[in-house]
Formats: structure tokens, C-alpha cells, sequence
């Protein structure tokens, strides 16, 4: 197709976008990991140093990789005009591409205390939890107790409803993003609760890293996200 | 007449080293038993009849203990290293499946499921498919207990005589096998099991996401490997195909397969 754009040398300067890359002639956009903005070790005791370099360096890296993979394959699938092939990539990229974009919001939801993390929200995303949730401990407890009640893998969300104007708890299985629960909802804060998220340091006990997390969640940026969307 | 069918539910048992032999006939709630009744009106089991359990009476005198107890591995907990650690089974068995079976009793605790043996809860709450609260902990505590038992000291490596001829005739190799298998416990994204399976007088693989297990989809479970992270973990962290290349090179009881198969056949050649 004529249109797609060939990435010239001044397009590629031109690119803003840190953790994509384009490739080949296509213009297929593909995906490195985003560096934490913090140290492996910044978010202790919370979380152990050793679960955020294996869940960064390994896991988030994998989803990318798989999610590069999948997406090199889909376009050759696309241009062959092969449809079942292309029907047959979409829950690796599902998958990979949904566990890459969840991870990336993870590191930001989180931040060490001395850069605020732990700190309750202010402004309007603190009054809107009052307002949803009674205050910011009955928020807690609901998100921790949804939390714990994963079966299996998943996420337990903070999340806007963009359309009504509320706040809204939600959980979702394995990487599912939170808009598989509702097509105008916007993540805020999401906690990931697959076993590797918090095993190493809290094994079976899921609840204790829910009541433990609270101590690292950068409500900095939740409230970012959240005066973005309500304007 | 009861003690009579309790005796073939054991002369199943003795025979194999897996005690969820009960569990082996179509996934069906309410099932009759048949017995032979000889002239004198003694009723004496043979093994050719169909294994079906009545529903109430006899499974429960005979199941639902043995099915509500956290029944420890055939082996201790530190018999499976260096391929499987102490550490990693008394979490996986000391806690997480403690937690299934202790959880299960509260559950069904007061409600119509309660006393029931534990096939027949898992088939009424999977409600085909739209799971029922006690799903997850009823599976699990069967699936994990199964697991235990999928497994052996020395064990791994390929199996001879009957399997090995049924698994190349199903798979064309025991190589296209383990390569099946491996990619089922592989791939499947998030938690779940892998496992190898009987139905309609074939082996196949088949993988399943977080508690289902080949019980609810209509075949006999034969050998499963846990991927849910908690199982591998500890050990090999996100290294799954690491964990799925030692449990199938050092810990498969293929005795405990084999010996589930014959119950798998013999229950399904008489239930038909």
C-alpha cells in the first residue's frame, strides 16, 4: 500500500516516543521496555528489590518481546492478505501486548516514599475518593479485599468512568486491560496480583503484599491521570 | 449390599497408586451402581461391571473423608530435590493446597454441597462453565492432590510398555509428546494445568486456564503439571519451560499414569 510511510532519518529524529521504535519499511511501530524511574531496590520493604528486577527485566521484558514478535508477524499476515493468520495472532497479542501497556502503567502507579510514594492523593482525585469510597481507607480495603479475591491471575483497578464522572473498583483476569470492563473506563491506579508480582517476598500470603503495597503507590501521578480526564 | 460396593471401590484403589480413582467415570452427578447378584442373593463385585457410584449413601461413606482431608504426597517433602525443593512443597502442599481443602469445608459448610464427594461438586459448580463459587476451591484441592501423585521421586524420562506403544500411537512419538505437552504447560497464559488425558480411547493433551481440569470437559485426567506460578516460583522464578523440562525429565510417575489408565479404561469400556 502507497501510503504506508517509509521511515526516513528525519521522521525516526522526529520520534518523541521513548519506548517504540519503527522497523522496516512498513513503519510497524515495535516496543522496548520502558526503564523504571526509580531503583530495583527504591520500593523496599514494600517490594523486595529481587521481585522488581525479576518482574522488570524478565516478565515486562518478555510481554515486549512477544508483543514485538506478534506484531512483525501480523503485519506479514496483513500483507499476505492471510485473514486466519491473522485471526490466530490476536491473542498473543492480546496477551503480550496488553501485558506490556499494564506493566508500563504499573511503574508509574508505584514510587519510592521519599519521592512521595504512599502519599494520599490531594485535590480533586482525593475528593472524589472521599466522595465514591467514604475516604481513602474504604477505598483501600475494597481494592485490597477485590484484590485478594482473584482467582488465578489478574488486576485489581482504581479506574475513571469517563462517561459517567465516578470512580470505579474493577478487577480483570490475566492481562485483560481495564477497558474490558467498560469502554469509557480509565486506569488510575492498577495493582498487579499474578503470583510473581509479590511470591518471592510474600509467597501464598496475597493479602499481606495488598495491605503492604499502599506504602508505594504514587498517587502523584493517579491524580494526573484523573485531572487529564475529567477536563 | 453397600460394604459390597464400597469393596470394588477399593479393589480399584489397591490396584493403583492414585486414590482418586473414584473420580474416574463420566462427569455426571447421579450415577447407579451394578452389581452381580448370585443365586443366593449375595451381591459380589466383578471388576468388568461399570464402576458408577451411588450418589449419596456409598460415596459419601467412602469419599468424603478422604476427599475433604488434605491428603499429604507419597513421598516427603524433601524427596523430589533437587528438581522440586523442600521450600517449594511445604508452600504448594502446606499452604496452598491446605488452603483449597480447609476453604472448600467452609464453603460448603450449611448448604446443599456439603457432605457431597468431591467430583460431584466440582461437576454442579462448574455449571458448565458459568463457574459457582466453590468451583475454585473444589478443583483445586483435586487438582492438587492429583498433581502429587502425577509425581515421584527418580522419576521423568520416557515410559515403556503399553503407554509408550499408546502414546506413539496418538502422538507417532514419545518425542511429539513431550514436545505437545511442553507447549501446552507453556503456553498457557496465565495460571492453570497442563495435562495428558483419556477419552473415546485416545491420549491427548490438553491444557486448561486457573482450576478446570479434564473432569469437567469429559475426559479422564491420566498426568498434569500445575503452572500456576506458584508452583514453579520459588525454584525457577519466570523460568516456566525450565520447571516444564524437570518435571518431565526427573519427576513423571509414569506408574501412577499407567495405572490411571486402566481405570480410565476399565470405566469407560463399561459405561458405555
Amino acid at each position: 500500500m502507497a501510503i504506508r510511510c517509509v521511515a526516513s532519518r528525519r521522521t525516526l529524529a522526529g520520534l518523541k516516543e521513548t519506548s517504540s521504535r519503527l522497523i522496516g519499511f512498513r513503519g510497524i511501530q515495535t516496543f522496548t521496555l520502558p526503564d523504571l524511574p526509580y531503583d530495583y531496590g527504591a520500593l523496599e520493604p514494600a517490594i523486595s528489590g529481587e521481585i522488581m528486577q525479576i518482574h522488570h527485566q524478565k516478565h515486562h521484558q518478555t510481554y515486549v518481546t512477544n508483543y514485538n514478535n506478534a506484531l512483525e508477524q501480523l503485519d506479514q499476515a496483513v500483507s499476505k492478505g492471510d485473514a486466519s493468520a491473522v485471526v490466530k495472532l490476536q491473542s498473543a497479542i492480546k496477551f503480550n501486548g496488553a501485558g506490556h501497556v499494564n506493566h508500563s502503567i504499573f511503574w508509574k502507579n508505584l514510587a519510592p516514599v521519599k519521592e512521595g510514594g504512599g502519599e494520599p492523593p490531594k485535590g480533586s482525585l482525593g475528593s472524589a475518593i472521599d466522595t465514591h469510597f467514604g475516604s481513602l481507607e474504604g477505598l483501600v480495603k475494597k481494592m485490597s479485599a477485590e484484590g485478594a479475591a482473584v482467582q488465578g491471575s489478574g488486576w485489581v483497578w482504581l479506574g475513571l468512568d469517563k462517561e459517567l464522572k465516578k470512580l470505579v473498583v474493577d478487577t480483570t483476569a490475566n492481562q485483560d486491560p481495564l477497558v474490558t470492563k467498560g469502554g469509557s473506563l480509565v486506569p488510575l491506579v492498577g495493582i498487579d496480583v499474578w503470583e510473581h508480582a509479590y511470591y518471592l517476598q510474600y509467597k501464598n500470603v496475597r493479602p499481606e503484599y495488598l495491605k503492604n503495597v499502599w506504602k508505594v503507590i504514587n498517587w502523584k501521578y493517579a491524580s494526573e491521570i484523573y485531572e487529564k480526564e475529567c477536563n | 449390599m453397600y460394604c459390597k460396593k464400597i469393596m470394588i471401590v477399593q479393589t480399584i484403589r489397591r490396584t493403583a497408586t492414585c486414590t482418586t480413582q473414584l473420580n474416574y467415570q463420566k462427569a455426571e452427578p447421579s450415577i447407579k451402581l451394578k452389581t452381580h447378584t448370585d443365586s443366593t442373593g449375595v451381591c459380589s463385585p466383578h471388576l468388568s461391571l461399570q464402576l458408577e457410584l451411588q450418589s449419596q449413601s456409598m460415596a459419601a461413606s467412602t469419599a468424603v473423608t478422604a476427599n475433604y482431608v488434605l491428603k499429604p504426597p507419597p513421598y516427603a517433602l524433601d524427596a523430589l530435590e533437587p528438581h522440586m525443593s523442600k521450600q517449594t512443597l511445604e508452600f504448594h502442599w502446606g499452604k496452598h493446597h491446605r488452603a483449597y481443602v480447609d476453604n472448600l469445608k467452609k464453603q460448603v459448610l450449611g448448604t446443599e454441597l456439603e457432605g457431597k464427594p468431591l467430583d460431584h461438586i466440582i461437576n454442579k459448580t462448574y455449571n458448565n462453565g458459568d463457574l459457582l463459587p466453590a468451583f475454585n476451591n473444589a478443583a483445586q484441592a483435586w487438582n492438587h492432590e492429583f498433581f502429587w501423585e502425577s509425581m515421584k521421586p527418580n522419576g521423568g524420562g520416557k515410559p515403556s510398555g503399553e503407554l509408550l506403544a499408546l502414546l506413539e500411537r496418538d502422538f507417532t512419538s514419545y518425542e511429539k509428546f513431550y514436545e505437545e505437552f511442553n507447549a501446552a504447560a507453556a503456553t498457557q497464559f496465565g495460571a492453570g494445568w497442563a495435562w495428558l488425558a483419556y477419552a473415546n480411547d485416545k491420549l491427548k493433551v490438553v491444557k486448561t486456564p486457573n482450576a478446570v481440569n479434564p473432569l469437567v470437559l469429559g475426559s479422564f485426567p491420566l498426568l498434569t503439571i500445575d503452572v500456576w506460578e506458584h508452583a514453579y516460583y520459588l525454584d525457577f522464578q519466570n523460568r516456566r519451560p525450565d520447571y516444564i523440562k524437570t518435571f518431565m525429565n526427573n519427576l513423571v510417575s509414569w506408574e501412577a499414569v499407567s495405572a490411571r489408565l486402566e481405570a480410565a479404561k476399565t470405566a469407560s469400556s463399561s459405561s458405555a
